[in-house]
């Protein structure tokens, strides 16, 4: 029985009601008369603490609260990609239409478009057995996506007893039926904080390649895998996020705005549609969700948008494919955990920030993996998460940034210090790191060449000493170094602007192929092997070296190559071989 | 206690707790609700509920507790949320922080009345910003541009010359090849007379007065009210953009001043404070009046927000710059060693950064190479700091020729970019000229960042 109560206080996103004895946690109310969206977060006798999604402006006490039985869920089904929504997966499209420029309140629609019609296939006939989470047919949901009908999870399963033919059909249409059960129609729901199950977990070994060589050459990450992303502001962790929902190579891309800009959110949406994606030619738009719940949205809805972002994740991992999941910023989400605490008056640990921050960051981050689905056909799916960290003054020592690294395998620092110098993507080389870096090796070795972790630990080797040396340069000047050590910096000065920068604004240097990506990273170790020697045992000097007209190419590479020119990259290999023989006059072997 | 007279509700007050007061015995008040707080001789002060249950409401007066007694003190829920009248009228006139007339003139006739909270703008409606505004101020144009419809703060510190800037951005905004209309709205919030005055006056001059609205809490006038100063000026800019189709700069000044209002009604109501005892909830109040600057798609103007805010001990990382850089797009930062130097305007470009730049700008906006002339010279002056620093260490007798090459280029950057005097308006393709001369300190090679086509064109290099 739905419960039916009053309010008593109002203080901002925080409201209570008495009157709520059949309330449960987590049920989802109508607050008011406006109709607000509200969720139970704390029950005491037959007071309900409810945290409002939508602006509590001018509710009163006396007004009606009732519950809707059901916890805060999202709907699931074909007509999700390409949209944009609130936090609690209300379409901003249609809201717009409700009420204008301006987001108004108790505005109630569907998610997808209810009567849409799908052409499906069906790929069960009747009779046969079906679990939990099992497919029974697909539809074209986008041209990059093919949409898996599937069971709910917990559905109890059995044999089925009628399924309609091949053809269009809407959402509500009742696509099969099982003995006993409600009948299996396009959609489903499913709660937002509960994690979809799956039958079977296995360690991430494949690369996601974002196009980004300082994360996919140096800290790369795994499909199924966590990272996070923290920075000062204008650090360029937007810049960064965009680029990993643009070029990831998954299928499904879901990007969160949770409490940033407005404008960021826009730009999403003007720029995507107009992208093609590099490996089939088809709008960006086409495999990408957005979730914005900006600063100024309600902040109880800004906690609820990380939930629903990865329930819709885990909605397509099941059907058997890679998602990737962009949340800017898990700040924002902490913060607004934070709010609703101090509004509950509860204990608070550090910084204000509630006691439980470390576990629910730890039970979002756990949502990511590779995973076997349940039900029939087998179908490997992964969902890697990727969360911006937004550190109060910088400082990486503040709460959510000290959590977040708890649970997270690949950590990219982005550093105020390299932003101000124009060096972007800001990721510092010597904070960052990978934890990945041995699961993905294979993948390397077999897909590109087998020599890549090698010229990966060289190159990162000569950015370690750099990193020493400069100490020596900043007491002593550049000249009290001995001219191989002075080569190490020039190598270090070309490895950061010819491979680790890379201009996002650049049509070509954008997205990096991992086949170019080598080839930069050979010819960079190459170039620091054939100093080396010539310095050694050639009889050049440094300034000789300097001197090739080669380094600039070398430098200029990543935005003049092409990904289908890499035989330019091959003629300034030839081109360095000549220059290096030129300045010593005999061969070098190396 | 409640009577009633008139029809009209009125409660007793129980407790007075800094700018708060309890009153008792509420029935039928709303969150949000505007109050009016009477005393025993008549005087009349505004409030809005920040809470209210059980009876109990408890109210911000916006104007201060001072002088009000617990005793004779009447409250009145006046059964709606604070609204401010506009109409075209209210160009050229001057408000208080609350948004009543201080020119002595009468209230504008209103055309609507408006919620001074503003909804947020659904971003599937904002239209993404890209139209180039020309200050005339070259660092600005040049290097941190601004773009209708976006937020750039100037972070400054105690003392600095942003009031000048301000001022100045605010004399010269002008949008290459327009005629739309375009008007200035000001609020001062906690600021000195003579900073208003300042503004003011230069508004005068410049006969931009009769198309600006300005909003004055100066410094001895309440500082609750200042935590309404903002949300009056940017309903206003609202309704003039959005109404009336006009492209409206706004500049707040001092947010800083905003931030510590709420910060006394945060520890009034003995909440939980997260950093430097600000509210945990600061960034989200911010973002409801930072996020009010866009543009909306099927609509002509534009909101463009400058606010200002002094950094306390000129620290970036205190929590008001700090979250302000968070919810803006970019930030204009003063620098006191340039302002030491006598260098006007003295910001600190490599700290600076306007995020929506790279879409107002090249073909069709500006010219085609700006983007990278601009980059080449972030990465030049770059460049030109590091030397120096090492200068300061090793001597000259230990830079290498092409570091010596980068230290004259840190010199004209800054005395022929940056350094412009205050009614100095130069245009774009000026300011460019100068970019291409700073870095043609530099010999050929070491320009990697900008095309071969821009250089043959641009480029010539200097002794």
């Amino acid at each position: 029985m739905a419960a039916q109560g009053r309010i008593v206080w109002v203080s901002g996103p925080a409201v209570k009601a008495d009157g709520m004895a059949d309330a449960k946690m987590y049920e989802t109310v109508v607050v008011g008369e406006a109709k607000l969206v509200g969720e139970v977060i704390r029950l005491t006798g037959d007071v309900a603490f409810i945290q409002v999604y939508e602006s509590t402006s001018g509710l009163k006490p006396g007004e009606p609260v009732i519950g809707t039985g059901n916890p805060l869920s999202v709907l699931l089904g074909p007509g999700i990609i390409g949209q944009l929504y609130d936090g609690i997966q209300r379409p901003l499209r249609e809201l717009s239409k409700a009420s204008g420029s301006f987001i108004g309140r108790g505005i109630t629609t569907t998610p997808v478009d209810m009567t849409k019609e799908y052409h499906f296939v069906p790929v069960v006939k009747v009779g046969d057995e079906v679990v939990g989470g099992s497919v029974i047919g697909t539809v074209k949901e986008t041209d990059l996506i093919d949409h898996s009908i599937m069971l709910p999870p917990d559905h109890p399963g059995g044999k089925i007893a009628s399924v309609v033919p091949e053809g269009d059909y809407n959402l509500e249409t009742d696509l099969a039926t099982i003995d006993g059960t409600p009948a299996i129609k396009m959609y489903q729901k499913w709660p937002v904080r509960k994690p979809r199950p799956y039958k079977d977990r296995y360690d991430p070994t494949v690369p996601l390649l974002t196009g980004q060589r300082v994360i996919d050459t140096f800290f790369p990450i795994a499909k199924g895998g966590t990272g996070s992303i923290p920075g000062a502001f204008g650090t360029g962790k937007t810049v960064t996020l965009h680029q990993i929902a643009k070029w990831a190579d998954s299928q499904v891309v879901v990007y969160i705005g949770c409490g940033e800009r407005g404008n960021e959110m826009t730009e999403v949406l003007v720029e995507f549609p107009h992208l093609t994606d590099p490996r089939s030619g088809k709008p960006l738009m086409d495999r990408t969700v957005l979730v914005a719940n900006t600063s100024n949205m309600p902040v109880a809805a800004r906690e609820a948008s990380i939930y629903t972002g990865v329930t819709i994740a885990e909605y397509y991992r099941d059907m058997g494919k890679d998602v990737v999941l962009v949340a800017d910023s898990t700040s924002r989400w902490a913060e607004a955990l934070r709010e609703m605490s101090g509004r509950l008056e509860e204990m608070p640990a550090e910084e204000g920030y509630p006691s439980y921050l470390a576990s629910r960051l730890a039970e979002f981050y756990e949502r990511a993996g590779r995973v076997r689905a349940a039900g029939s056909p087998d179908r490997d799916g992964s969902v890697t998460l990727v969360g911006a960290v937004s550190p109060s003054g910088g400082d990486f020592t503040e709460p959510v940034t000290t959590h977040t690294m708890r649970f997270i395998k690949t950590f990219w620092a982005l550093d105020a210090k390299l932003a101000y110098s124009r060096h972007y993507p800001s990721i510092n080389w010597m904070n960052s790191y990978s934890g990945y870096l041995a699961d993905i090796a294979k993948w390397w070795g077999s897909n590109v060449s087998e020599d890549w972790l090698d010229l990966r630990a060289e190159a990162y080797g000569v950015l370690q000493r750099e990193d020493t040396l400069k100490e020596i340069v900043r007491l002593l000047g550049p000249e009290a170094l001995p001219d191989e050590e002075k080569l190490i910096l020039e190598v270090a000065r070309m490895i950061k602007i010819g491979l680790l920068q890379q201009n996002s604004f650049d049509d070509v240097d954008t997205y990096c192929s991992p086949e170019k990506q080598y080839k930069l990273l050979k010819l960079l170790v190459e170039f620091y092997k054939k100093g080396q020697a010539v310095l050694r045992e050639g009889g050049a000097e440094l300034a000789d070296i300097r001197a090739m007209s080669v380094i600039a190419s070398l430098l200029k590479a990543r935005m003049d190559i092409k990904d289908d020119e890499m035989d330019k990259l091959d003629q300034i290999d030839a081109q360095m071989q000549e220059q290096f023989q030129s300045i010593t006059g005999v061969k070098i072997t190396s | 206690m409640t009577t009633t007279q008139g029809g009209v509700q009125y409660s007793k007050i129980a407790e007075i707790k800094g700018p708060l007061v309890i009153v008792d015995d509420v029935e039928n008040a709303a969150f949000d609700e505007l109050v009016e707080v009477e005393t025993r001789d008549g005087e009349k002060r505004l409030g809005k509920v920040l809470e209210v249950g059980n009876g109990k409401a408890i109210v911000q007066v916006f104007e201060g507790t001072t002088g009000l007694s617990v005793s004779g003190t009447n409250a009145k829920f006046v059964g709606k949320v604070m609204e401010m009248p506009v109409s075209r009228e209210v160009l050229g006139r001057v408000f208080d922080g609350l948004g009543r007339p201080k020119d002595n003139l009468p209230d504008p006739i209103a055309d609507r009345f408006i919620d001074i909270n503003g909804e947020p703008m659904n971003p599937e409606q904002r239209e993404y910003p890209k139209d180039f505004i020309q200050t005339g101020v070259s660092v600005i144009d040049g290097m941190i541009t601004l773009v209708r419809g976006q937020k750039l703060p100037i972070f400054s510190g105690s003392g600095m010359s942003h009031n000048l800037l301000a001022a100045q951005i605010a004399r010269q905004a002008a949008v290459i090849g327009t005629d739309d209309e375009f008007a200035v709205v000001f609020a001062a919030i906690g600021v000195q007379y003579s900073e208003a005055e300042y503004f003011k006056r230069s508004l005068e001059e410049s006969g931009a007065l009769k198309r600006s609205v300005l909003f004055l809490n100066l410094a001895d006038d309440p500082a609750i009210e200042r935590i309404i100063t903002p949300r009056v000026a940017l309903t206003v800019a609202e309704y003039l953009a959005f109404d009336l189709g006009m492209h409206v700069l706004v500049i707040l000044t001092d947010m800083t001043n905003y931030a510590e209002a709420l910060r006394e009604i945060s520890a009034a109501r003995e909440e939980v404070p997260g950093r430097k005892g600000y509210p945990g909830y600061l960034y989200t109040d911010l973002s409801t009046i930072y996020e009010r600057a866009g543009k909306l798609v099927g609509k002509k103007g534009s909101v463009t927000q400058v606010p200002i805010l002094s950094m306390p001990s000129d620290d970036i990382t205190h929590p008001i710059p700090d979250l302000t850089g968070y919810i803006t797009e970019g930030q204009i930062v003063l620098g006191r060693d340039l302002f030491r130097q006598g260098i006007y305007p003295p910001v600190n470009i490599l700290m600076s950064l306007s995020r929506l730049m790279k879409d107002g700008i090249g073909e069709g906006s500006t010219r085609a190479d700006h983007g990278e002339i601009s980059n080449q010279n972030y990465d030049a002056y770059s460049r030109a700091q590091e030397v120096r620093a090492l200068a300061g260490i090793v001597g000259k007798a230990g830079l290498t020729e092409i570091d010596l090459k980068y230290m004259d280029v840190g010199d004209v950057f800054e005395k022929e970019f940056l350094s412009q005097s205050i009614d100095e308006n130069r245009n774009i393709e000026e300011t460019l000229t100068i970019l291409w001369k700073v870095v043609s300190q530099l010999p050929r090679n070491e320009l990697t960042k900008v095309k071969d086509k821009y250089m043959d064109k641009y480029y010539q290099e200097q002794g």
